[in-house]
């Protein structure tokens, strides 16, 4: 959702953001609630037909797992030891599924599409009082933000760094939270001017 | 028009600009002085960002207390770190945030954003996420963010401080070419030489407001002096 949208005119992508992320939502569970190998592995070939029909190479789709690798390597190993290496593959599967189909939304979908799907699907919590807007600024505001933090968190370390506090957890903390808060007050203020 | 008259504004009890009385009319305005001299305190009443504690502040005759959001909308802010005001993770979906409100239809906001984009020359940056551009693209983002919604007039609180100097003059050149009335807070010099009017801020109070030249000669006598 950060840097991966990928812009295609792919039926794919042309899909209502709202229908992806349902679709997500139903296949995810599916994936779990059915017991089956054959369930599975027909969702994996699913997947990959899906990233075909979107145009992306089947390389993208390995870029979803591989940061996950060692976690699914420790599953994989756990489920020998304690069950078999059948079970094992099967964990891993599901898992790799559920990352990829993730991925697909992400690749095929403009996060302020994502966004207004979500305000549309929240709709009908208006009425308990949630403000959808609200979610979805918040949702923004947080993907927005997570490199900008990263850089924040950098700038402080390496501050400290100079003056040889790097490895004092609070001296790292403390600056960060203190330049958070300060920029929390700006892009409120922001937000204000803008006129939302 | 903004006029403001006997402001003053206390911030977390404490005075921080006294008995302003001003009427901002010119096409170029700048406003300059020490850190902590109360710029930004005064830039932020001339949108409502702040009120004013006593005393009045009018834009083309809407006072401030009662036209919050009106005033929001004719009056565009521009911050020092523009990392705090781009507020969407795409380029182009920033850029739309601020239309989102205005009633306009997909094609209008849509046909709106290109042209901006196109006017700072970052249309081919449209779909690229936010954090990856360079400082002086993202000052030239936020700037495209607020001009989207046709403010009236726009202020800046010191849109070059971060900036090396070809980004500089990026920016100086995009105020430069505004039809709107721009007031300016700055420390660069050199960006108000041909403004209108300069007004100098010290210790909450205006201390000089003349042409660039003469009230600019008064702040460096002072600040030699000091
Ligand atoms: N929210 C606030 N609460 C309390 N004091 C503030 C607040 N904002 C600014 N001040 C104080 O008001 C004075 C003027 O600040 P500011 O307008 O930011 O000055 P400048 O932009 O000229 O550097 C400073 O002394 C500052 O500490
Ligand atoms: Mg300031």
């Amino acid at each position: 959702m950060l840097d991966l949208y990928q812009a295609g005119t792919s039926p794919i992508h042309m899909l209502r953001p709202g229908w992806k992320i349902l679709s997500l939502a139903i296949a995810g569970s599916a994936l779990f609630a059915v017991d089956h190998i054959l369930f599975s592995a027909g969702l994996l070939v699913t997947t990959l037909v899906l990233y075909h029909l979107a145009g992306l190479p089947l390389s993208r789709a390995w870029a979803q797992i591989r940061p996950a690798l060692w976690v699914f390597g420790l599953i994989f190993v756990a489920q020998i030891i304690f069950n078999d290496w059948l079970i094992g593959l099967y964990a891993v599967v599901r898992l790799a599924v559920l990352l990829m189909l993730a991925g697909l939304l992400t690749l095929t979908t403009k996060s302020s599409d994502m966004i207004d799907g979500i305000t549309e699907g929240l709709g009908p919590l208006r009425r308990i009082g949630v403000n959808p807007d609200r979610v979805s600024l918040a949702i923004s505001l947080t993907l927005r933000f997570i490199p900008v933090l990263s850089h924040v968190v950098q700038d402080v370390r390496e501050a400290q760094r100079a003056r040889g506090l790097d490895r004092n957890i609070l001296s790292l903390a403390i600056p960060t939270i203190v330049r958070t808060i300060r920029m929390a007050e700006e892009v409120s203020d922001a937000i204000d001017a803008r006129g939302s | 028009m903004i006029d403001l008259q006997n402001v003053n504004l206390t911030l977390g009890g404490r005075p921080v600009l006294r008995d302003i009385s001003l009427t901002l009319t010119q096409r170029r305005i700048a406003i300059v002085g020490s850190n902590g001299s109360g710029k930004s305190s005064f830039a932020r009443l001339l949108n409502g960002l702040h009120l004013p504690t006593d005393g009045q502040v009018l834009v083309d005759g809407l006072n401030s207390r009662s036209h919050g959001r009106k005033i929001r909308k004719n009056v565009g802010f521009v911050f020092q770190n523009p990392d705090n005001q781009i507020v969407f993770p795409i380029v182009e979906e920033d850029v739309a945030f601020g239309l989102k409100h205005l009633g306009l239809s997909a094609d209008e906001r849509e046909a709106k954003v290109v042209d901006i984009l196109k006017r700072y020359d970052l249309i081919g940056l449209r779909h690229q996420p936010s954090h990856t551009l360079s400082g002086g693209q993202k000052q030239l983002l936020a700037i495209s963010g607020v001009l989207v919604m046709d403010p009236r007039y726009v202020v800046f609180d010191e849109p070059t401080t971060l900036l090396d100097l070809r980004n500089k003059l990026k920016v100086k050149q995009a105020i430069a070419s505004l039809g709107q009335t721009a007031i300016v807070v700055t420390h660069d010099l050199d960006l108000v030489a041909d403004f209108d009017r300069v007004i100098v801020f010290e210790d909450g109070r205006v201390f000089a407001d003349d042409e660039p030249n003469k009230a600019l000669r008064r702040y460096l006598e002072a600040m030699q002096d000091a």
